[in-house]
Formats: C-alpha cells, structure tokens, sequence
C-alpha cells in the first residue's frame, strides 16, 4: 500500500515518539471513548508497538486491521468489536460460503461484491472488484446499486453483511446474498487500496 | 498492607551476581511470548513466568496467582518501561518484594562481568569477561604493564577501565575468527595505546581496514615477564578460526570448542565444505595437545556452563570425556549433527559479519537491535 494512502479513521491519536508501554496505554483508553465498530489511528514511532497493539487487539477481542509504515512513522488502524458481532445469530436466509463465491467469482467476472466493512478495513483487504458501502452508510447510498442485480454481501465475519441484506431486502432488492464467514472465512486472493 | 508499597529497581550488575552465586529468583517476563521463547534470562536458580504486560494492564491477578505472596519476583521487559508499569501494578495490589530490571533485556544483554581465572608465569594473570546476557566470553591476559583482549565485544568501556584500574596498557587485541553474533570492539581497543589488531587473514578477505594477520605457529610477546601468546589454526566454525595458547597452558578456543559443544560449522554459508575441517581441528589438532590445557571458550550456551564464581573452563581432558561434540566416533553422524538439525542463526548474523568486516556502519542504535538475543554458535544450542 502507499504511504500516501489515505484510509478512514473516526479517531486519530498521536503516540509518535513515546515509547513502551505510553502507545498501548494511550490506545487503550482513547479506545472508550469510541463506539464498537469505530476505527482509530494510531500514530506511533515505537518500533514494538507494532507487535504489542496486535497481541493487546488479540487479547481484548479488538480488530486489528492492519499498519502503514512511512518512514519512522507507523500508522496502526483498529476497529473497536462489537459484543453481538460473533454470537449473534444471523436473519438473512440466502447466503453462499465463501468458496461457492470464488468459484462463481472464477466463472463470471461482473458479478457485484459489496463490502460493508469501515474504509479502513476495506484498504487493508478486500475481494478484487468488491466495492465499498460501509453499512452505516447504505441506506444513504442505496442509489449506487441495482436493486434487479445479484448482489454479494461481506463484511469480517458475516454479522455486519446480515444487517446489510436485511436492509437491502425491505428496500425491494431480490437477490441480496451474504457471504458466510466473512473475510475471515475467505481463502481466494485479495487486494489492498 | 497499603497502596503505599514501592517498586525497587534491580541492575544488570546487581542481577548478574546473583545468577552467578546461584541465588533463587522468581521472575516475571512482561515482554511478547514470541520475544520471551526467542531470549530469556536463565540461571540454575532462575524461575520465570512470561504473560505480555498488555493482558495485565486490565487486570494483574493471572501474574498475581503465579507468585508466592512472601516471594521477591522481578519484573523483566525489553526497556523497563512496561517492567515499570506492572511492578506498580503488582504493588498497588499489596505485594511487596517487587523489582524490576533496571534497562530491561537491553541493559541485560550488555552487562560485563570480568572473573579472574588464574595467574601467569611472572606474575600476570587472565581474566574471563562474561557477558551473560548473551552468552558471550571474552579474555584480558596482564603481563607486566601491557594487556591482550582476545575476543572483546562493541562494549569497550568496561575493558579500558578495568585496565585503568591495573594500570596497564592494551598493546594487542585479536579476534579469534571473524564473528556473526556480536560486533568485535577489538579494533576500537586498540586506538588509544596504539596497540595491534590481529585477525586470521582467512577470515579477513573482504574486510575494509587494515589488521594484523594471526596466522599458525605466529607468537605474541606480552609484558616484561613476557608471556607467550601461541597461534593454532582450528578452522570450521569459520576457515580462518585460530585459538590461542596462552603460556602454555590456557587454549582460548574461539568458538570451536565450548564446554558443552562445540562450533556451528554454517555461519558464514559454508556448512557443507567446513565440517571436514571442523572434525580435523576438534578430533586430529585439539588431541595432540595436553589434556591438562585449561579451554577458554567464546561462548557459552547454557547457565549449567557457568562454574565457580561464574567462571566458563574445564580441562582438555575433561571435555574429551564430557562434551558432546567430541564424541561423535563416526565421522558420518559428525556431518549428519553439526550440518542437520542446527538451531536458528543467530539474530542478524548477516548484517553483524558485514559490520564485523567494515563494510556496514550502523548506528549504536541499530547495533543494540541486531545484537538482540542469545549467541547461537553451538552446534547445540537451541
């Protein structure tokens, strides 16, 4: 990815040039401030914050998504999970796995992906061709999709993408599909931003 | 108890001693788990515990269950600052006894500890330098107003002033072969008496600045009493690989022979055409020598290495009846060990021997960082 790169965050907190432990601790409590599914960047210079956010992501259940490094500079995204996000159950009753997607995706090359995932999430990686809407912002940009198309739906797990197909059918669309699983369920090849 | 318990710091030094006199001690690595399997701080005495101090900031009670309450426990991290954070923690929760290392695993890592190992004709003596951290043995041998360093790492300071001390002069220093673990002080040693640097010519064939050629049969005169300083070519860890005899009765072996193994043959990429030669030094050369000769490593593996006083030696002969590495009868099963199954290369080997050759100058900074981690120069270290 370029270091130019722009990517999404809702939040931006500068940890350049403190060193261990300040990058996690300050991260840490910026996290409470932020709603679940929020995204922070987290700017630090600290050669081991890399390898720390990402274990304290593991530990705390927090999404880590990925970091841009820019000289000295490295700029780590974080999504802020959300508790329904692995237990709860999904509605939408059409779904495909996520290899039954790739070998359809082999097959016919204009077939639509819509990832529902944060921008920052999407930057990192996602399906080659997948556009992006993030899902609090479908129903304003419903407009950017046929409502007769077969369209796919992912976001990381499969939770998010549900919530998009629901909303997706009570707006009249007929072939909505979510992706089971999610990215992390997806095995085919991907890009970043 | 109260919130009022207060965190004490531990030195390098402080903890260095201990690991020496075999003291008990309970210790709580806060680094990654990746980090902490990689390097650690042992000891025969030495316990420890690693949960990474980012799944304590919430709540401390997984380490606090792990530690005895009368217990003292030291809290370890790359730099302290995170060693820092959770010895408060551990406080704050009513424990008292709480340490942590002062620098963490950087300042572990460059801790030197000179030992004596004995005494010379004519009054000199040698000394061991131990730099526990990482498993690395150097050696100052005195002879009148005049010193040897043989093997001396990128921490000068320690050996000048240890010579301050005795009041004598660094005439010569030599690396015994040209080393992938650790940056070599022995050229910056020389400098301020204008003493001599030797390296085996063999090792040196694409180094960048001027030494002196240690080559086979070659002596060196040290002091009024004048010590002799034999060269012994023992290729394999490296081809250009010479120990030294040291008045006839020490053999500082480089890192072809430690106490409980011996020298990696692959360092320098050449596994395959080094081993011959490996197996000639170790089973043919080092034979013909009396079993009485006192063996001097560069290295060691493993705290069960570290003897009296921490002290790193064991006869000729003893090592023929104990080390591993010498008592491989078959010459297929030689190869098979020290070329199949070797630990990982030691962190940034690559980059180190080009540092060591002169053609690299990375900063003090980035030489701390390539030197992370133990030395990994035995065939059967981990």
């Amino acid at each position: 990815m370029s270091t130019q790169t722009h990517i999404q965050a809702n939040k931006t907190l500068d940890c350049q040039g403190l060193a261990c432990p300040m990058p996690i601790v300050r991260t840490r409590k910026a996290m409470d401030e932020l709603e679940p599914g929020q995204v922070i960047e987290v700017q630090a210079t600290d050669k081991g914050s890399l390898a720390d956010l990402k274990g304290w992501a593991q530990h705390t259940g927090h999404h880590y998504l990925g970091t841009v490094h820019n000289g000295e500079l490295m700029r780590h995204f974080i999504r802020k999970s959300s508790p329904q996000e692995l237990k709860a159950e999904q509605m939408h009753p059409l779904t495909v796995t996520g290899q039954q997607l790739e070998q359809k995706l082999a097959a016919n090359v204009g077939l639509t992906v819509l990832d529902v995932r944060e921008p920052a999430e999407y930057a990192f990686n996602h399906i080659s061709g997948a556009l992006s809407i993030p899902l609090n912002e479908l129903e304003l940009r419903i407009g950017e999709l046929a409502s007769d198309e077969e369209i796919h739906v992912v976001c990381r797990t499969g939770y998010r993408s549900d919530l998009a197909c629901q909303l997706l059918a009570g707006k009249g669309f007929k072939q909505v599909i979510n992706v089971e699983a999610g990215m992390n369920g997806w095995t085919g090849s991907t890009e970043q931003a | 108890m109260t919130s009022t318990n207060s965190i004490l710091p531990m030195t390098a030094a402080e903890l260095t001693r201990k690991v020496l006199q075999r003291e008990k001690l309970l210790i709580l690595d806060v680094r990654s788990e990746s980090d902490f399997r990689k390097w650690k701080i042992e000891g025969e005495q030495i316990d420890s515990i690693n949960i990474p101090y980012f799944e304590l900031m919430d709540d401390v009670e997984p380490a606090l269950e792990q530690i005895p309450t009368e217990e003292p426990v030291l809290v370890v991290c790359a730099k302290e600052g995170s060693s820092i954070l959770v010895a408060g923690l551990l406080a704050e929760a009513g424990r008292d006894n709480v340490y942590y290392l002062q620098g963490g695993m950087k300042a572990w890592n460059e801790h030197v500890e000179p030992v004596k190992v004995g005494d010379l004709t004519g009054g000199g003596a040698i000394y061991q330098f131990i730099r526990i951290g990482k498993g690395c043995l150097s050696y100052m041998i005195i002879s009148g107003k005049e010193a040897a360093v043989v093997d001396a790492p990128r921490m000068t300071e320690v050996f000048e002033q240890f010579a301050g001390k005795q009041g004598v002069m660094i005439k010569h220093t030599v690396d015994t072969h040209l080393h992938a673990d650790h940056i070599s002080g022995g050229r910056k040693l020389a400098e301020p008496y204008k003493g001599t640097y030797w390296l085996p010519p063999k090792d040196a064939v694409e180094v960048n600045f001027d030494y002196t050629p240690l080559e086979e049969g070659q002596t060196i005169q040290l002091g009024s009493a004048v010590i002799r300083m034999e060269a012994l070519y023992s290729p394999g860890h490296t081809i250009g690989s010479t120990s030294l005899i040291i008045d006839d009765h020490y053999l500082l072996t480089g890192d072809s022979l430690f106490i409980e193994s011996i020298g990696r043959p692959d360092l320098a990429g050449q596994a395959e055409d080094w081993v011959e030669d490996l197996r000639e030094t170790l089973y043919g050369r080092f034979r013909q020598l009396s079993s009485e000769m006192v063996i001097l490593p560069a290295h060691f593996g493993h705290p069960s290495e570290l003897g009296d006083e921490g002290k790193v030696t064991a006869t000729l002969g003893e090592l023929f009846e104990s080390n591993r590495g010498l008592n491989i009868v078959d010459a297929a099963e030689f190869r098979r060990q020290v070329t199949d199954y070797l630990p990982e290369q030691p962190n940034a080997y690559q980059e180190i021997r080009q540092t060591n050759m002169g053609l690299k100058y990375p900063s003090d900074e980035e030489q701390r960082e390539m030197e992370t981690g133990p030395n990994r120069c035995a065939v059967h270290d981990r």
